[in-house]
């Protein structure tokens, strides 16, 4: 088990290098660099190599990224090639935000698709389950911004109970976050509350039909106990690895919800970045969001190791 | 095929996915009026006789948008999606076959790209490349593939040690011929099932791009454009964003619906999906 586990963490991190590697020198690849983005139309001539040479990017591109991977290590991602600050301060500000909203649409999204799976399973194929289930499929499907749309209409525009967009700096105080941020969470919630839902239903049917609840029906415990403490535990299995892809999405792939509702978290700092041709901090953001995606999952392999016997036993393979 | 109709939700997907395409295919021929006439006087007109579905903020009428505003969508993830699937399920079943170094090599490789977020990937390409459809097309047919490419491994690797796999080693055929002729039979109904899925996420990240505005260019009509244009208008005019929205939706839903029948009637389980 152990063994697997360092097998794991190992495999994670070379992951983690080889995306480094490939944000790098992908971005290196693409025309233009950050010269150009700070000069713009004056990006030529003696003005540009000056500038070149004053960011060090003269050098080799391999010495460049030994140096940004050794800076990374350390928490140092270097500045913006925009504003000229030093770009774990400005990711830090924003992943906070992030973390908020991924937070508490986790708080809300995680119980709620629990219930739901476990209800949807034992109604398997009638009224309520078809309802939830298409609702499910509706709910995960349909673009975010959709949805968001949908949502704004609805509780900003005809009811008025919440404002449409969030009107905060990225540094803004978590207080003036929070009248703002349901509308956001609500979107997220649904997405991923859809996605669990359907990986807790369809393993609760698989473990429903087991024979060790079969067992437990048998010897007279009460229904509710069965689905609750013998049932669910097992089904819970394998919604870990979806739990932990959730959460890596809500932490990099969230861009589009934070673009609608103006949202100051990493999403939006992407996009404007990558607009705003700020190649050091797409570089950074990047590695912070693809580590964060590689961390995630290990722990959620680590934990459904730790959580199944079954596993421990199981033929080691990677 | 019969299987797939035989399911409610099965003929109701397929039913919206045709009319899409039908309406996509004929809607240069069909539609009501102008898409780009722009009229002051008809500024958020809402629905009537002449105008079905209204006008939006520069009195362009809805109806007729909404009809071609799929189309670009349509007609790229339309092409890169059978791309993506080939290249990713050959890739795929080449590396379930061959295992060894090649494999994990390739997976780590699959692995790192597939923890950046796709945004990322698509923004990086498309404001170096541009968006138009002869670089969208390669940039999602490429992207979309490496998911592709575990998938179509891991259902190989369910095959590769059976007996008819082993019997055409032993016959000397060539790793090619048995992809072909052994692997992809058993592992096609994957592969399409997955292909539905792909195609359902290429639609909602090209349209989330011309929402944010980096796909699409105006005033070529576009749902995600439209939603994008008409969303600040919604106290006053709804209507303009409204039909966009239930025609996005109502492609994704028919395809989804579908994918899910087929799935079920294939009996494979995709309940197991992270959003993306």
């Amino acid at each position: 088990m152990l063994a697997y586990a360092l097998r794991r963490t190992l495999l994670g991190l070379i992951t983690v290098a080889l995306v480094s590697a490939m944000i790098f020198f992908a971005v290196e690849a693409l025309p233009g660099d950050a010269c150009t983005a700070v000069l713009q139309r004056d990006a030529h001539g003696q003005r540009l190599e000056n500038c070149r040479r004053e960011m060090g990017l003269d050098r080799p591109a391999t010495a460049r990224y030994l140096d940004w991977v050794g800076g990374a290590i350390r928490g140092d991602l270097g500045a913006s090639a925009g504003s000229g600050k030093a770009i774990t301060e400005l990711v830090g500000a924003r992943l906070a935000n992030t973390l908020l909203l991924a937070g508490l649409s986790m708080a809300v999204g995680v119980p709620l698709a629990l219930l739901l799976g476990v209800v949807t399973a034992l109604a398997r194929d009638r009224a309520p389950d078809l309802v939830l289930s298409t609702v499910a499929i509706l709910a995960m499907t349909i673009p975010e911004f959709v949805t968001a749309t949908l949502l704004i209409f609805t509780f900003s525009v005809w009811l008025g109970w919440v404002p449409g967009i969030v009107l905060a700096s990225a540094d803004a105080p978590i207080s003036t976050l929070f009248p703002t941020i349901w509308l956001p969470v609500a979107v997220l919630t649904m997405v991923m509350t859809a996605h669990i839902l359907r990986t807790v239903r369809s393993s609760m049917i698989d473990v429903m039909e087991g024979d060790f609840v079969q067992m437990a029906r048998l010897k007279g415990v009460p229904a509710w106990r069965v689905v609750w403490r013998h049932a669910l535990p097992s089904a819970l299995l394998p919604a870990i690895n979806v739990v932990a892809l959730t959460v890596a999405w809500l932490l990099g792939g969230v861009v589009v919800v934070e673009k609608v509702f103006n949202y100051p978290g990493l999403g939006r700092f992407m996009v404007d970045s990558i607009t705003e041709r700020d190649l050091p901090v797409v570089q950074g953001l990047a590695l912070v969001v693809a580590s964060a995606y590689v961390g995630v999952n290990l722990a959620a392999d680590l934990l459904a190791l730790l959580l199944d016997p079954r596993l421990r036993t199981a033929r080691l393979r990677a | 095929m019969k299987a797939l109709l035989r399911r409610p939700s099965g003929a109701i997907g397929l039913v919206l996915v045709a009319v899409h395409v039908a309406i996509a295919v004929t809607a240069p021929w069909i539609v009501p009026h102008d898409a780009r006439a722009i009229s002051a006087a008809l500024m958020f007109s809402p629905p009537d006789a002449a105008h079905w579905l209204g006008t939006d903020h520069l009195g362009r009428d809805i109806l007729t948008r909404t009809m071609l505003g799929g189309r670009q969508a349509l007609l790229v993830t339309a092409i890169a999606t059978p791309l993506a699937v080939a290249w990713g399920g050959m890739l795929g079943m080449y590396l379930g076959l061959a295992g060894g170094q090649r494999d994990d090599v390739a997976m780590r490789l699959v692995d790192a790209l597939l923890s950046l977020p796709w945004i990322l990937k698509m923004l990086l390409m498309i404001v170096t490349f541009g968006a138009a459809p002869q670089v969208l097309v390669p940039v999602l047919a490429f992207f979309y593939g490496v998911p592709v490419i575990r998938i179509a491994r891991a259902a190989t690797q369910g095959v590769v040690a059976r007996d008819y796999v082993l019997a055409a080693r032993a016959r000397g055929h060539g790793r090619f011929s048995i992809i072909l002729r052994e692997v992809l039979p058993n592992v096609r109904d994957a592969l399409m099932v997955e292909g539905a899925m792909r195609w359902s996420w290429m639609l909602l990240a090209f349209s989330s791009l011309s929402f944010l505005g980096f796909g699409v260019a105006p005033p070529t009509p576009d749902w995600g454009l439209m939603i994008a244009d008409s969303r600040s208008f919604l106290a006053i005019a709804p209507w303009a964003a409204l039909a966009p929205v239930a025609a996005l939706s109502s492609l994704i839903i028919g395809i989804n619906l579908t994918a899910d029948a087929l799935a079920k009637a294939l009996g494979l389980d995709r309940a197991h999906s992270a959003p993306q």
